[in-house]
């Protein structure tokens, strides 16, 4: 009897495994559609009208040339690979951790940038030969360079990777003492003040065909590892003893997904500064919206992301235009209310 | 940028309630500051804690600096000044500074929570308003008042008055023809000056077009493709962020950056043309002395 049920779930279980993924590639292909369409509209959305715009297109000049090629399309990609960026740092992120309220600055990134961002303005303003090096980094590359020591020192302070409790702690320690020395500089200088506030809110105003391309090589050479490792991160949904029993190397395997969402976490942080909640949502609309397993996420979640971000930079821009919104405070207040909904939800069902 | 109706009555009333010319020397000194608050010394304050850098200056301006007793962190300009203990900055007032120096009187601007505190502790605090051209001469004159020396205060409004104008009618004069389109960034947001700001007025007495309109407010930040579409002839910017202006996506395109006509100044002589105070005719004269370099 046992073979008989045996026999006749394997076609059963196959067939809505099938249906699964078919479900899977249309909201593949629904995000890419999405994020086409979103393209299309952020080259008339900006200080100009729409009518305005849309001549632009039909009959091109200098000025609107600039505007629409130089600033509009490199600004909607970029926003796009960095919001793609974060939703594969937040798949990660919240797999590693088996943790849904994970996100990618968890590990003191956006705090090692800020504080990097910081000493940059600060150097170049009151040019302390010292540290004259960081002035030359430019702010990207000081925000880089702080998001990657933010995290080296939170795995440092929990001396590896495996206990998820103290790198947790880790974490949030070395995000308040760096938080700290930031405030701490900022008081000394209160011109950097504002300055600083746009990176903290998140900008996506200044991205450039430069941002966007060294998003893009940062996102085409993170996917395919991330991919790869999904079966491990499979395997660590199901905890951490079941992985080691499944002969999953756990130590290396945690490292390099650490390593990838540090390098996606540094680059995004250094092109757009701090927006917040993108890596937190998105893997959770994919996971609302479709069955998916650990491989399928981290190919939907950027996707999922990058459309998010998108769709912020074009409500920052469009909302109290010719002035705009720093992105963060959009994605907040879209994240926000997408988890209050959702908690809103799970509370009924329950 | 917060409204104050009765702001404008202040001067006036410090004139109506002390015109020291007048006052009997026993009788005691009335003023009420920007928020209305009534202030009563019996004698003008021998002992002043400022936590302004713009309300420091105006008191040593008006030669009462020795009065000062504590000051706040970016207030640097008289030099003598910086020998004078320090109370942080509005963001992180050290009260236990200023109550030990037993001033008769604070001196600030609109800030609730250090305001709330002072008065806890049975400080006399009086409240200026600091954000306009208009500020200048009436906090001159209430601080006169306040100090027992209004002569001196209507003198220094008259010279500031005098040596503002002189500059603007002077570059007025000289840039009527070319009237350039400008754009004064305050920061890298991008936040721009816009003609209702302190900059934005002066910009205006000069006699140039600012590229932001007043409907945007005094400081909006911007969509950086709108500086590009308004393509400034000159443009205002910190030194730090001046190299970089041409790699900012679009912006090579703008006049100002392609020919380089960019306007920065060093801290010191920035000071003078961000801060509402007395010295605000050093601010005219370096923006103009720029401008006239600089515009096309």
């Amino acid at each position: 009897m046992s073979v008989t049920r045996g026999v006749a779930a394997q076609p059963i279980g196959s067939e809505r495994a099938v249906a699964r993924f078919g479900k899977f590639k249309g909201w593949v292909l629904i995000y890419i559609a999405v994020a086409v369409l979103l393209t299309g509209v952020s080259l008339v959305v900006g200080t100009s009208s729409v009518r305005t715009s849309l001549g632009w297109l039909m009959s091109p000049a200098v000025l609107s040339d600039a505007v629409l090629w130089d600033i509009r399309l490199p600004r909607t990609l970029g926003a796009w690979s960095a919001g793609a960026l974060l939703g594969l740092a937040g798949a990660i992120a919240q797999s590693v951790f088996r943790n849904p309220l994970a996100e990618p600055y968890l590990l003191g990134s956006s705090s090692g940038a800020a504080l990097g961002v910081t000493l940059s303005l600060l150097v170049t303003e009151t040019s302390l030969t010292g540290l004259a090096w960081l002035g030359q980094l430019g702010l990207t590359g000081a925000a880089f360079a702080g998001a990657c020591a933010g995290i080296t020192l939170t795995l440092a302070l929990s001396r590896g990777v495996l206990q998820t409790p103290s790198l947790l702690l880790a974490g949030v320690v070395v995000a308040f003492l760096l938080g700290a020395i930031m405030s701490l500089l900022l008081l000394r200088s209160p011109e950097t003040w504002r300055a600083m506030q746009s990176f903290l809110l998140g900008s996506t105003g200044f991205l450039g065909w430069r941002s966007v391309a060294l998003l893009a090589v940062v996102l085409a050479v993170s996917l395919p590892p991330a991919g790869l490792l999904s079966r491990g991160l499979d395997a660590l949904t199901l905890g951490e003893d079941t992985a080691w029993s499944l002969g999953i190397p756990l130590a290396s395997l945690r490292l390099a997904l650490l390593g990838l969402l540090s390098l996606t976490t540094a680059a995004s942080v250094s092109q757009v500064g701090v927006v917040g909640f993108v890596g937190l949502v998105a893997p959770h609309l994919v996971r609302e919206s479709v069955h998916v397993n650990s491989r399928q996420l981290i190919v939907a979640a950027p996707l999922c992301g990058g459309a998010l971000l998108q769709a912020a930079d074009i409500l920052s821009r469009w909302i109290i235009r010719p002035s705009e919104l720093p992105v963060g405070i959009v994605t907040a207040c879209l994240g926000g209310t997408y988890l209050v909904v959702l908690l809103w939800r799970k509370a009924q069902r329950e | 940028m917060r409204s104050r109706p009765g702001a404008l009555l202040v001067g006036l009333l410090a004139l109506v309630c002390t015109c020291a010319a007048g006052r009997a020397a026993d009788a005691p000194i009335v003023l009420f500051d920007s928020a209305h608050h009534e202030l009563r010394l019996e004698h003008p304050p021998t002992r002043i804690a400022s936590l302004l850098p713009s309300l420091t200056e105006t008191v040593c301006e008006l030669q009462e600096c020795g009065h000062l007793v504590v000051v706040d962190r970016y207030s640097n300009w008289p030099a003598s000044v910086a020998q004078l203990p320090k109370a942080g900055g509005l963001e992180d007032v050290e009260i236990e500074q200023i109550v030990s120096a037993r001033p008769d009187v604070v001196l600030v601007a609109h800030a609730p929570r250090v305001l709330e505190r002072l008065r806890g502790l049975g400080l006399v605090v009086f409240e200026f308003e600091t954000q306009r051209y208009a500020d200048i001469g009436r906090n001159v004159t209430v601080i006169g008042a306040l100090l027992g020396v209004p002569e001196r205060a209507a003198r220094l409004n008259r010279q500031i008055e005098d040596s503002v104008e002189e500059v603007a009618a002077a570059a007025r004069s000289r840039l009527a023809e070319r009237a350039p389109l400008v754009y004064f960034e305050v920061d890298s947001g991008p936040y721009g000056a816009g003609p209702q700001s302190f900059i934005g007025e002066m910009l205006g007495r000069i006699g140039v077009r600012n590229i932001l309109t007043a409907d945007l407010g005094p400081f909006p930040r911007l969509n950086p493709e709108y500086v590009v579409r308004a393509n400034p002839d000159v443009i205002f910017i910190s030194p730090t962020e001046a190299p970089h202006l041409i790699h900012r996506p679009g912006w090579e395109r703008i006049r100002a950056v392609r020919e380089q006509r960019i306007c920065s100044f060093p801290p010191a002589v920035r000071d003078t043309i961000v801060r509402p105070g007395p010295r605000v005719a050093e601010g005219y004269r370096a923006l103009t002395e720029c401008l006239l370099r600089v515009a096309p």
